[in-house]
């Protein structure tokens, strides 16, 4: 039973993220949020007796993902503030 | 059965984000929502109720050897969806980053992240 | 306004072809023969407790290897398409303090860590994939903490291309020692005793070369995708 309630807390949580990531104006917001989801489900695989995927999605979807992510976002940005000024 | 459907409705999600958005980024991340979703489902269709991780440890059984496979075999879940999700994971992240490396080189070349403004692509 | 009409038409029709799967599904009670022969054959043949590595290294051997390839060219497309300036040190932002700090404690624990996850692949969960991911992350903190910090691309190319080679060398050894239809059998070597960490044949071997091959390519694409590159 109270697992039930944490796997409904966690879909809850990673689905609202998701619309966020979606609709959110600004693109780093939307970084983040995907992060969300990404941390959100690895924990939904460690409930559902999947530690090894667990493990691996919370380094890679949550960590490695999001800095990828904010690496390319620095390129974009830095190359735009260059040519205003 | 709930974590199932928080799989299909987070790869709705993310095809409706690379269908709607214009930021070549956005569409990126759209992307990276489904994949995760992806997973999801993979993992929930594996899942065996009541059963532990495919790892036999003092928890499943104290026997040894080809004895522990035998009284392990009716105390874990399936072991094949979470080999595939495993590497599909990793897969991910390095197709992510191709495609974020390739946007990064459509930015320098168009100057802009746009998808409309790529018109000569366009069929 | 067409256009989000047929957007949102293709949306349903996507929740519609799902539709069946969601009420045909039912969480089973019983684990199915082919997972239940996985589950036994890891235990009787391979003498390994972890199943799930079992499937990876063993029993979807060829799929592994594929899938390194596919990681392997992933990589060399991001480097393709940013190429690297040489000149273009000295724009990164250094460090705070405090980071330059804990990365010099850390960095260390987490490369060990790295190292123990891909070693006890096939006793505790974890393995080639998670570990080589978990020893990137370790470069990862030491190249946003010193903005000097670059990797030689020499030790990355050789340690991709020895884990590799050796890698294939271990798969062609089962082909040589077992006969046909044995590549990547990795029953050449001893099975040891259970719960040891020089058991399960040839496993722990194969997938050290997988994680350190993983760890070094994350490494290489982190490095390519944080510098400025791209010619101008």
């Amino acid at each position: 039973m109270a697992e039930n309630i944490l796997i409904i807390v966690l879909s809850t949580i990673s689905l609202i993220a998701a619309v966020f990531a979606v609709v959110t104006k600004k693109t780093i917001n939307a970084i983040i949020s995907s992060g969300v989801v990404s941390l959100m489900a690895s924990i939904t695989f460690l409930l559902v007796a999947a530690p090894d995927v667990a493990m691996t999605e919370a380094a890679i979807g949550s960590g490695l993902t999001t800095v990828v992510f904010l690496y390319a976002l620095k390129h974009v940005r830095g190359q735009r503030s260059s040519r205003d000024d | 059965m709930i974590i199932l459907i928080t799989g299909l409705l987070l790869i709705i999600i993310g095809f409706w984000a690379m269908l709607t958005r214009k930021n070549l980024i956005r569409i990126i991340i759209g992307f990276a929502v489904m994949d995760t979703g992806i997973n999801i489902v993979l993992v929930a269709i594996g899942y065996v109720k009541g059963k532990t991780a495919p790892i036999i440890d003092k928890a499943v059984t104290m026997a040894q050897g080809a004895e522990a496979g035998i009284q392990a075999v009716d105390k874990v879940v399936d072991p094949v969806p979470s080999a595939l999700v495993l590497t599909a994971i990793v897969i991910g992240l390095a197709v992510t980053a191709l495609m974020l490396a390739y946007a990064i080189r459509m930015y320098k070349t168009g100057n802009s992240l746009d998808i409309d403004d790529f018109e000569e692509q366009k069929w | 306004m067409i256009k989000y009409i047929l957007i949102f038409l293709v949306l349903i029709g996507m929740a519609w072809l799902f539709f069946p799967l969601v009420v045909e599904f039912f969480t089973p009670d019983i684990t199915n023969n082919l997972a239940a022969n996985y589950v036994f054959g890891s235990a009787a043949d391979l003498n390994m407790p972890n199943a799930v590595t079992a499937v990876v290294v063993t029993y979807r051997g060829l799929d592994t290897l594929g899938e390194v390839t596919v990681l392997f060219l992933a990589t060399a497309g991001v480097g393709f398409f940013l190429k690297r300036k040489k000149h273009m040190e000295g724009i990164r932002r250094p460090g705070s303090e405090i980071l330059k700090t804990g990365s010099e404690i850390l960095a260390p624990l987490i490369i060990i860590f790295g190292i123990y996850i891909f070693t006890h692949g096939h006793l505790t969960p974890g393995g080639g994939f998670p570990g080589g991911v978990v020893m990137a992350s370790a470069f990862l903190l030491l190249l946003m903490a010193n903005e000097n910090f670059g990797f030689s691309h020499g030790i990355i190319n050789l340690t991709e291309t020895i884990s590799g080679i050796g890698y294939v060398l271990i798969g062609i050894t089962g082909l040589v020692l077992l006969g046909l239809n044995h590549f990547l059998d990795p029953r050449w070597l001893g099975l040891g005793q259970w719960g040891r960490l020089f058991s399960a044949g040839a496993v722990p071997l194969i997938y050290s070369f997988i994680g350190l091959k993983v760890g070094a390519e994350m490494s290489g694409l982190l490095d390519s995708l944080q510098s400025d590159g791209g010619e101008q």
